[in-house]
């Protein structure tokens, strides 16, 4: 599909831009560098000219596109939603088309099944086994979001010796009473942090839902968005639409922000053309839900809160903050995850400054601008040394990936957690409790 | 006629000397990202340049004006009047590098700032002071400073408060010469010299550049109040305003919505009006939290025989903020009814609020265009808005007879063309209507004294320059 034909589906929402400067405030790049052309509306001006065959893919523009992080924080902030990020999607795979895979970041989108840069990543991360990354398919977004040279300088977790799929059974059976759920974890989920996955789905379990983990599900594919590599992407859509197409279920639980809001993105028409895939996209957009707005909706926090009723003595308490994960916060769920963490006794909530600010990871965006992503990161130290919490919890392992990085670099005495792990700790801490009285 | 500027290698390099390579863009793209403002105008500079200090500014000022290149300061670029459009081309200087907020002395109540810090920024920190800086435009999320300063910008608090120019105490200002100078200073007395603060505090960056501002602060009140008040017609809320100040309370703020504006929003999911309601005012009130619930039962006593439909007092911050979503949601509504806005910031005298709305429900009706009207009725100035379809035949004239008109009826009654948002570029043929030769006579005396060169910001307030200017003007 050429540029303008992709670009042309948006021309109502770019006329919809009044060019009031809304979009400024909340931008994570341009509060970093002061620069307009970084922001939502510098982009949806180049876009504009772009489309009417005024303006052209110049270096500068690949530089102030290249510096988006798809956060969202735009299209919250606008008074006419204009989707400033599906727009920069649109150039970054005409980018990507005209000028090659490497342009929006270096070594990023080039990753993707090229063996002796991927040998060169293991060897200069020193982390990764080669075993490991067997495990990972070709199409996974973490192969896109790290390159070598992010990897030599950043913390990461210990790699866990299973994946997800290999932990958890494809179906956990629940009550029979209760409605069957199926589960999307995402790359970061399954291969780096599985347990994030096991806490979901044993929570969810323990409520009474059935819950199903597909085994052909792959990538959501934010990193193949934000690299504007446009075939991977199609190639995406389509495996997770034929994973989750047949399931008679009315909600797919996802425990990962970005894939969340990349799963409602990708499969909105105008990205796959519906015939491209042969399945009905939308559809399973529309039953994507993130667990902390499907346990609020559901009622499940009273159920839980009924569950946790073991008293935690106020000493042995967690002081924990939360951290807003910008596609959360960017879709209007900043409530929820905070109230699931006021529902668990062992947990002494604080609120910390700043937890909206972004932390900076932004699909490839760290491994493509490795020192603004930092810059970006940094605005968070404070509130999270003011807070005095020894746990700050999120809603996407993206950021708990993140956060471990600046609270390692900050030199902070904290962790980062995912919501759903302390979650599951309360209720396994609960369980005990009643078993032994 | 060709373009003024005439910017070549040589003087970019010399920019570049100036402030750094990585801070002097020049490429189409970053033009491009740089020629507009919230008028969503479009012209072209020559250079884009963001510098990080007032010596900075002061070398690039005597560079222009020994080459003769227009500039032009910028800041969040959210003006609504076109300040910041390069009609003639030149160097834009965007000061959004300079954020620094300097100090913030609590004993003295002042804070020293650099132009590019957000308004809201500055709130904030002077908040977690206990401290306080009322001026809140509409725009505080993003607009900047020195925009604030340049433009006097005003807001829903300005009833009470007052505007940006109440504020301000001193300046550092780049002259049009490449001159640093300081006006004012540190004390809220000071009587040396003429007041050139004044002078520059909504000068439209046409008298020069500032780059550094002395504000004064505020206790912040230890408790504020928000009410909803519905009417059945405009009348009673118009009337309403001028009861409740005749009645010797001066609310924090005093917002009106008409019939027209109610039809954009009412159908908003969360927002529940009632039926007849035809006019609304959000009503705020400030200071001791013991004070307010008198205040605000007089307040609804003064409207009660006003054709008062139902208040509604918010008793959190949650709920307040559900009140001013009604107010906040009308801007972005209006796209609706027309795909061109025309927004006027008309002012009038207080007491003559009711009669400036029926002159704009009667021009509307006759001329059968859609204006709609809210705004900041406790300090009379009117948000009007035209939302028309230009691409409809004859429907430009239309445009400009309603405008002529409405501004006329805004002078007749005292009033003012421009509240807050400025004449820049957008409301230059309306000047005359309000100032007469000798006056305009000496404001262009003074701009020639200051500029001699006509390099700072041309093309803006005065009407034959404009002209002049937008015909040499590049745009994209
Ligand atoms: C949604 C929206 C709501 C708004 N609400 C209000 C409101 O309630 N009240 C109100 O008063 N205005 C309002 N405005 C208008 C606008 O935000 C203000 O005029 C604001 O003060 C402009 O600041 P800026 O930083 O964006 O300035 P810019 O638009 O960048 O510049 C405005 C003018 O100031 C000059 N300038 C900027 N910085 C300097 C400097 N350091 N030295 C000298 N000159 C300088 C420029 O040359 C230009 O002429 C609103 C605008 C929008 C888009
Ligand atoms: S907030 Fe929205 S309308 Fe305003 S400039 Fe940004 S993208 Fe355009
Ligand atoms: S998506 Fe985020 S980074 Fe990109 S323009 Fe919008 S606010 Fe800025």
């Amino acid at each position: 599909m050429s540029i303008h034909k992709e670009l042309s589906a948006y021309r109502q929402e770019l006329s919809a831009c009044v060019r009031c400067g809304a979009c400024q405030a909340q931008c994570p790049t341009y509060l970093a560098t002061s620069k307009e052309g970084a922001a939502a509306r510098g982009n949806l001006v180049l876009a504009t000219e772009l489309l009417a065959g005024r303006a052209e893919l110049d270096a500068e523009a690949v530089r102030d596109l290249s510096l988006c992080l798809l956060c969202g924080a735009c299209v919250h902030s606008c008074p006419n939603q204009v989707p400033t990020d599906a727009i920069v999607s649109v150039l970054r795979r005409e980018i990507s088309k005209k000028k090659g895979l490497g342009l929006l970041g270096k070594g990023v989108a080039a990753l993707t099944g090229n063996p002796r840069l991927l040998g060169s990543l293991m060897r200069g991360a020193g982390l990764f086994s080669s075993l490991f990354f067997e495990k990972i398919p070709e199409t996974s977004g973490l192969r896109l979001r790290f390159s070598p040279h992010t990897l030599q300088d950043r913390v990461f977790p210990p790699l866990p010796r299973q994946n997800m799929f290999a932990r958890l059974p494809q179906k956990l059976p629940g009550r029979p009473d209760k409605p069957t759920l199926a589960f999307f974890a995402g790359c970061t989920i399954s291969y780096l942090y599985p347990e994030i996955a096991e806490a979901t789905v044993r929570v969810l379990q323990h409520l009474g839902y059935t819950v199903l983990v597909p085994r052909q599900q792959g990538c959501c594919g934010m990193p193949a968005l934000s690299s504007g590599n446009g075939e991977l992407l199609k190639q995406l859509v389509r495996a997770n639409t034929a994973a989750f197409a047949n399931l008679a279920v009315d909600h797919i639980i996802t425990a990962c922000a970005s894939c969340g809001a990349a799963l409602h993105q990708v499969h909105q028409a105008q990205h796959v053309q519906p015939g491209e895939t042969g399945q009905d996209c939308t559809s399973f957009a529309n039953k994507v839900m993130d667990i902390h707005v499907f346990l609020e909706k559901e009622g499940c926090l009273h159920t839980l809160a009924d569950l946790l009723t073991t008293t935690t003595a106020t000493s042995q308490r967690i002081k924990v903050c939360y951290h807003d994960p910008c596609h959360l916060k960017n879709h209007g769920v900043t409530r929820e995850p905070r109230a699931l963490l006021r529902t668990l006794p062992m947990v002494d909530y604080v609120e910390m400054d700043g937890a909206a600010l972004c932390c900076g990871l932004g699909g490839t965006f760290s491994a493509s601008q490795p020192d603004l992503s930092r810059t970006i990161a940094d605005r968070k130290i404070e509130g999270l040394a003011a807070s005095g919490a020894e746990l700050v919890a999120s809603g996407c392992p993206g950021c708990i990936l993140q956060l471990t990085d600046i609270i390692h670099r900050a030199g902070l005495p904290m962790q980062a957690v995912h919501t759903m792990t302390l979650a599951l700790a309360a209720l396994e801490q609960a369980l005990a409790t009643k078993e032994e009285m | 006629m060709t373009k003024m500027s005439m910017l070549n290698e040589r003087h970019l390099q010399a920019l570049r000397d100036i402030v750094g390579t990585e801070h002097v863009a020049s490429s189409r793209t970053d033009r491009l990202t740089h020629s507009f403002d919230a008028t969503q105008q479009h012209c072209m500079p020559d250079v884009v340049v963001h510098p990080k200090s007032t010596e900075e500014i002061a070398a690039i000022v005597q560079l222009a004006a020994k080459h003769r290149l227009p500039l032009l300061p910028r800041g969040a670029g959210s003006g609504f009047s076109g300040g910041a459009l390069p009609v003639q081309g030149g160097i834009v200087l965007v000061l959004t590098r300079m954020n620094r907020i300097l100090e913030i002395d609590t004993s003295n109540l002042i804070a020293v700032v650099e132009p590019g810090v957000v308004t809201a920024r500055l709130q904030e920190a002077v908040e977690r002071l206990g401290l306080f800086y009322p001026p809140d435009p509409a725009s505080k999320e993003f607009s900047t400073l020195g925009g604030n300063v340049a433009e006097c910008a005003g807001g829903p608090r300005c009833v009470k408060y007052g505007v940006t120019r109440d504020y301000v105490l001193g300046l550092t200002v780049v002259t049009p010469t490449g001159e640093i100078i300081r006006t004012g200073g540190r004390t809220i007395k000071n009587v040396v010299g003429y007041d050139l603060t004044r002078l520059f505090v909504g000068s439209e960056g046409t008298l020069g550049i500032v780059t550094e501002i002395i504000l004064r602060l505020l206790p912040k009140p230890a408790a504020k109040r928000t009410m909803l008040a519905t009417f059945t017609q405009i009348d009673g809320a118009a009337e309403a305003v001028s009861a409740i100040i005749r009645g010797k309370i001066i609310p924090t703020t005093l917002e009106f919505m008409d019939a027209g504006a109610i039809g954009c929003v009412r159908d908003l999911p969360g927002i529940d009006l009632p039926a007849d309601c035809q006019a609304l005012l959000i009503i705020e009130v400030d200071g001791e939290p013991a004070q307010l619930e008198p205040q605000l039962e007089r307040i609804i006593e003064l409207m009660q025989p006003l054709g008062l439909l139902a208040t509604t007092i918010a008793q959190d911050a949650a709920a307040a903020e559900a009140l001013w979503r009604v107010r906040r949601s009308v801007s972005p509504s209006l796209r609706k009814l027309g795909p061109n806005k025309f927004n006027e910031d008309i002012v009038v005298p207080r007491a003559k609020v009711p009669e400036m709305i029926r002159a704009l429900e009667a021009l509307s009706q006759r001329l059968a265009l859609p204006i709609i009207n809210f705004g900041h009725a406790g300090d009379g100035n009117i948000h009007v808005n035209l939302m028309v379809d230009l691409q409809e035949p004859g429907m430009e004239a239309k445009v400009q007879t309603a405008l002529t008109e409405i501004f006329r009826t805004t002078v007749s009654l005292g009033g003012s063309v421009s509240g807050e948002h400025g004449i820049g570029l957008a409301k230059q043929p309306y000047i005359g209507l309000e100032l007469d030769q000798p006056t305009l006579a000496v404001m262009q005396a003074i701009k020639a004294a200051l500029d001699p060169l006509g390099i700072m910001n041309p093309g803006k307030i005065f009407p034959a320059e404009s002209r002049l200017a937008l015909a040499q003007g590049e745009t994209v």
